[in-house]
C-alpha cells in the first residue's frame, strides 16, 4: 500500500497513540455535537441586540457578545477533554 | 511635526531593532540538522508545540491591520464593526475538528499547502493550480493591508515626507529588513517574534481599558457618548445597535468571515507547522483568549469618540484616515513612552502577519506552480530556495502596491480576498470530508461562485466616499428583486451558489461518466497523528509522496 515503509525522521514518543481506527472511533465521538452551540448561539441577533440590562456600563450587545467567548471556550476544552485519547474515556 | 514625538519614536525603532535582531538569530532557534528542506524554512520543521503554536497562530489571524481597523470601523459606524467578536467566537468550534483531519492527511503525505491536498485528494492539478492562485490573490493585498498599519502609527508619529518616495522610505526600510530575516529564518522568524508581539499588544490593551475608562468618566459614559454621536448622524445604519436591517449582514458577514479565515494560506501555515493533534486542539480552546482581546481593541473605537478623537486627513484632500483613530487616541491619551510601546506592538504586529502571509504564498507558488509546472523534478532543496525568492519578491509587491497605488486599492482587494479565498471552501474544507463532488464540478462552481461574487461586490456603491464600486461587503437584497432593505454579505452567497453549481454539474459529468480520477488518500490518513509509521519522511530522495500516486 505505502510507498515507503522507512521510519520517521524524528523519535516517536509513543507508538501506542497511533491506532488509526482507535482515534477514528473518536473522531466521531458523540460529544463533537456540543459544538455546535457555540457557533449557533452568536449568530442570533435576537439574543443580543439590545442596550438592557448594562452590565459594569456595557449594553447587553457588548457584554453578552464578550461572555460568548466563554462559552467557545468551555465547550472546546469540554469536547478536547472528553475526546482525548489518554485519560479520556 | 516628528519632533513632538521623538520619545515615541525612539521607543518605536528601539523595539523594531530588537525583534529584527530575533528575526535573524531565530535561523539558529530549535534549528534542524538541514535547513534547505520546505519542511524546515516554510514550515519550521512541523514541530511546534502548543505555545509557541497560541503565540505564532495569534499573531498570524489578529494582524496589525485589525488591530487598526477594527476600531476604526467602531468609530464611523459603530455595533456593525463588532461582528469581529462573533467571527472569532464561531471559528474555533467550526474548525475544531476540520483542521485535525487537514493536519493528519498532510502530515501523513507530507502536504505543505491545501492545494496540496486537493491535487492528490481529487487527482487533479489543474484544481489545485486554481486553488493556489486564489490563495496567492487573496493573500497579497492582505500582506500590503499591513502596511497600512504600520503607515497609520508612522502619520500619527509625524513620520511624512514631502514626496511620495520620503513618506513611503521608512515602510520601504522596514520591509527590506523583514524580508531579509524571512529570507533566512523561515516560518522560525515570525514564530520567535510573535512572543514579543503579543506580549506587547496584551500589556497595551490591558493598560488601555484599565486607564482610559477611567479618565473618560467610565464605561457607561463611554457607550453613552458614542450613542449621542451615532443619534446625530444621518445613516440609519448607524449606531451601538444593530438596526433592523443591518442584522443579517452582522450574522452572515461573522459566519462567512469565520469560514474563509482558516482557508487563507497563512492560516493553514500556521497550522500544520504544529507538531500533533492534540495541539491543535487545545489551541482551538486556548485562542479564543484574542477574540477577548479583540473585543477589547475594538472598544477603543468608542474610546476615541468618547475622547474626541480627530483622524488625521487621508492621501486626499477632505478625506480622513480613519485607521489613525487608534493612534492618535493613544498619542492623546497616553504619556509619550507609552504610546511608543503601543506604536511599536502596532508595528510589530504588522510584521508576524506579513512574514507568514509571505511565506504561505510562496510555499503555494513552489509546490503548486513551480513544481507541477515548471520543475517537477525539484529536490526539497530546490523548493526551499525557490520558496525564499519567492517570498522576496511577494514582499516586494506587497510594497509596490503601497507605494504606487492607493491604499484604498488594497483595502478594496483585501474585501475581495475573503469573498476570493471562500470559494475554495468546496474543494478544501468539504473535500477533507467526502469526494462526492466532481472534480469538474468543483471547478464549474468555483468558476461561478468567482464570478457571482465579484460582480455583487462591483454592484456595492460607497456613499461615505462617493465611489459607485467596491464600496464594501454588504449587498442590498433589493437587488436581487426582494422587498426589502436587508443587506447580506456577499461571500455567502457566492458560496452558496458555488456548492449549488459544483453539485448540479457533479450530477450531469456522473451522469456521463466522466473520468473522476483517483483519490490519492485513504480514510485512515485523516486520523493519523504524530509518530505514525506510515508517514512518509519528506527529507528522503524520491520519497516525496505527495507528487505520486499511491500503489
Amino acid at each position: 500500500m505505502s510507498d515507503s515503509v522507512t521510519p520517521p525522521p524524528r523519535p516517536r514518543p509513543d507508538a501506542t497513540t497511533t491506532d488509526p481506527a482507535a482515534s477514528r472511533a473518536k473522531d466521531h465521538s458523540f460529544w463533537n455535537w456540543l459544538l455546535f452551540v457555540p457557533i449557533v448561539v452568536p449568530l442570533i441577533p435576537a439574543l443580543f441586540n439590545a442596550d438592557s440590562p448594562r452590565f459594569l456600563g456595557f449594553p447587553r450587545f457588548y457584554w453578552l457578545q464578550l461572555a460568548y467567548i466563554l462559552l467557545g471556550v468551555a465547550t472546546t476544552t469540554l469536547v478536547y477533554q472528553m475526546t482525548k485519547k489518554r485519560g479520556g474515556r | 511635526m516628528w519632533r513632538d514625538h521623538l520619545t515615541e519614536i525612539i521607543i518605536f525603532t528601539g523595539l523594531f531593532l530588537l525583534v529584527s535582531a530575533m528575526g535573524f538569530v531565530a535561523a539558529r532557534w530549535r534549528a534542524p540538522r538541514d535547513m534547505a528542506h520546505l519542511d524546515e524554512w516554510g514550515l519550521g520543521g512541523r514541530n511546534f508545540g502548543g505555545w509557541i503554536t497560541w503565540f505564532l497562530v495569534g499573531g498570524d489571524l489578529y494582524t496589525a491591520y485589525t488591530f487598526v481597523a477594527v476600531p476604526a470601523l467602531m468609530f464611523g459606524a459603530g455595533a456593525a464593526g463588532f461582528f469581529a467578536v462573533p467571527y472569532t467566537i464561531v471559528i474555533y468550534p467550526l474548525v475544531f475538528l476540520v483542521l485535525c483531519r487537514l493536519w493528519s492527511v498532510s502530515h501523513r503525505h507530507g502536504f505543505v499547502t491545501p492545494a496540496d491536498f486537493v491535487r492528490r485528494r481529487f487527482d487533479s492539478p489543474a484544481l489545485a493550480l486554481l486553488v493556489a492562485i486564489t490563495g496567492i490573490v487573496a493573500t497579497m493585498p492582505y500582506i500590503a493591508l499591513q502596511l497600512v498599519g504600520i503607515e497609520a502609527v508612522l502619520k500619527t508619529m509625524g513620520v511624512t515626507g514631502d514626496t511620495a518616495l520620503a513618506r513611503h522610505l521608512p515602510i520601504i526600510i522596514a520591509f527590506a529588513i523583514l524580508a531579509a530575516y524571512t529570507y533566512q529564518s523561515g516560518l522560525r522568524a515570525p514564530a520567535l517574534i510573535a512572543f514579543v508581539k503579543d506580549t506587547l499588544i496584551y500589556v497595551v490593551i490591558l493598560a488601555a481599558v484599565l486607564w482610559l475608562p477611567q479618565r473618560l468618566g467610565g464605561w457607561g459614559a463611554i457607550f453613552d457618548a458614542a450613542d449621542a454621536k451615532f443619534a446625530a448622524s444621518p445613516n440609519p445604519n448607524d449606531g451601538v445597535l444593530l438596526s433592523a436591517d443591518n442584522q443579517l449582514q452582522y450574522v452572515t458577514l461573522a459566519f462567512g468571515s469565520a469560514l474563509a479565515l482558516f482557508l487563507y494560506p497563512h492560516s493553514i501555515t500556521g497550522v500544520l507547522a504544529s507538531r500533533n493533534r492534540d495541539v491543535i486542539k487545545r489551541n482551538m480552546s486556548a485562542l479564543p483568549a484574542y477574540s477577548l482581546l479583540l473585543g477589547l481593541i475594538a472598544l477603543l473605537g468608542f474610546m476615541a469618540i468618547a475622547a474626541g478623537v480627530k483622524p488625521l486627513p487621508g492621501a486626499r484632500e477632505g478625506t480622513v484616515d480613519s485607521n489613525t483613530v487608534v493612534p492618535v487616541l493613544f498619542d492623546q491619551q497616553f504619556p509619550d513612552w507609552f504610546a511608543g510601546i503601543a506604536y511599536a506592538a502596532i508595528g510589530i504586529g504588522a510584521l508576524v502577519p506579513a512574514a507568514i502571509m509571505s511565506i504561505a504564498a510562496a510555499n503555494l507558488f513552489t509546490r503548486n506552480i513551480y513544481k507541477e509546472y515548471l520543475k517537477p523534478d525539484a529536490t526539497p532543496a530546490q523548493e526551499a530556495n525557490v520558496s525564499k525568492i519567492t517570498s522576496l519578491v511577494v514582499k516586494v509587491g506587497a510594497v509596490a502596491c503601497i507605494v504606487f497605488l492607493d491604499p484604498q486599492f488594497s483595502i478594496d482587494l483585501q474585501l475581495i480576498g475573503g469573498v476570493v479565498i471562500l470559494q475554495t471552501l468546496p474543494a478544501v474544507a468539504l473535500g477533507l470530508y467526502t469526494r462526492w463532488l466532481h472534480r469538474g464540478g468543483l471547478v464549474a462552481g468555483w468558476a461561478a461562485g468567482m464570478g457571482l461574487g465579484l460582480w455583487m461586490l462591483y454592484q456595492i456603491p460607497n456613499a461615505a466616499t462617493g465611489r459607485k464600486h467596491f464600496g464594501g461587503s454588504a449587498f442590498p437584497l433589493a437587488d436581487f428583486g426582494f422587498d426589502t432593505k436587508k443587506t447580506i454579505y456577499v461571500g455567502i452567497v457566492a458560496v452558496l451558489v458555488n456548492l449549488a453549481v459544483a453539485a448540479l454539474v457533479t450530477l450531469a459529468l456522473r451522469a456521463a461518466t466522466v473520468a473522476d480520477g483517483t483519490d490519492g488518500t485513504e480514510p485512515d490518513d485523516y486520523f493519523a497523528d504524530e509518530g505514525d509509521p506510515r508517514v512518509t519522511p519528506g527529507g528522503a530522495p524520491g520519497a516525496d509522496a505527495a507528487r505520486e500516486p499511491v500503489g
